[in-house]
């Protein structure tokens, strides 16, 4: 298609990090990390499916410490995902813009998912301590 | 200076008439999975430390099923057009982003009915 040695328009690397734009590539990143989430999702289905045998070995990977902080790391990964995904959805339908507002909101997810992830593991703690 | 441009440099180029339909799935299935996705990861935490026979009949459980069917098809869906965008926009081969976007929509294919299976194995 085009010339090799075109000038090319200004991108990130040129720009200072800011708030906004490190959270929309982290948007992308956590949606990519969520993907290898659902592959594990789907391995814990066919596990129970497959039986007693194979959901206890599947159990005890998830269970290990390294199965533990790749958990987390989903953990935070869904939530943020999912706080910053209601963030784009009221960008969608035309409300805050105002930068203020995105500066706010963008607090707000981060916030909102470092909460959500240290109270869903303090209370899978709290559960696991019950029984 | 002219603003037209020929026909020739923009035949073929044009929209695909398609764009409006990725875009609203992908709102669609983000606001179907807002609450599937909670339902979910709370259930599962509630489940991490339980024995294999309480988690099976949980999944067995008709409102469970129901909303693991629903969660299955919607969770793919939104991930296979979310690396779809992903692929279109870093992937700049044109043959190997033809064969990424052919194994994304396979792949998602694939893992919606390997899970859909699973839990028909379990629940039926």
């Amino acid at each position: 298609m085009g010339q090799p040695d075109r000038p090319l328009s200004p991108y990130l690397q040129v720009y200072r990090p800011q708030l906004n734009s490190v959270m929309s590539i982290s948007h992308r990143f956590t949606g990519l990390f969520l993907g290898v989430g659902a592959l594990f999702l789907t391995c814990w289905l066919v596990s129970l499916a497959a039986g007693p045998v194979q959901y206890s070995m599947f159990h005890m990977w998830a269970g290990s410490i390294f199965g533990r902080f790749i958990l987390l790391v989903w953990t935070f990964s869904l939530f943020y995902h999912l706080c910053n995904g209601i963030r784009h959805l009221f960008w969608d339908a035309g409300y805050g813009y105002e930068l203020k507002i995105a500066l706010i909101s963008g607090w707000g997810v981060l916030i909102c998912s470092a909460v959500l992830t240290g109270g869903l593991w303090v209370w899978i703690f709290f559960l696991g301590a019950r029984t | 200076m002219t603003r037209s441009v020929s026909l020739k440099s923009i035949k073929g180029l044009g929209s695909a008439k398609g764009g409006v339909h990725h875009w609203k799935m992908q709102r669609l299935t983000a606001i179907a999975l807002v609450p599937l996705c909670i339902w979910l990861a709370v259930s599962i935490s509630l489940l991490a430390n339980a024995e294999y026979e309480t988690i099976i009949e949980w999944v067995a459980k008709p409102a469970v099923t129901t909303l693991l069917l629903l969660t299955i098809p919607a969770l793919f869906f939104h991930l296979k057009l979310g690396l779809q965008i992903i692929i279109e926009d870093y992937v700049h081969s044109r043959q190997v982003r033809s064969l990424c976007l052919i194994g994304n929509v396979f792949a998602a294919l694939i893992l919606t009915v390997v899970s859909v299976t699973a839990v028909l194995r379990i629940s039926l």
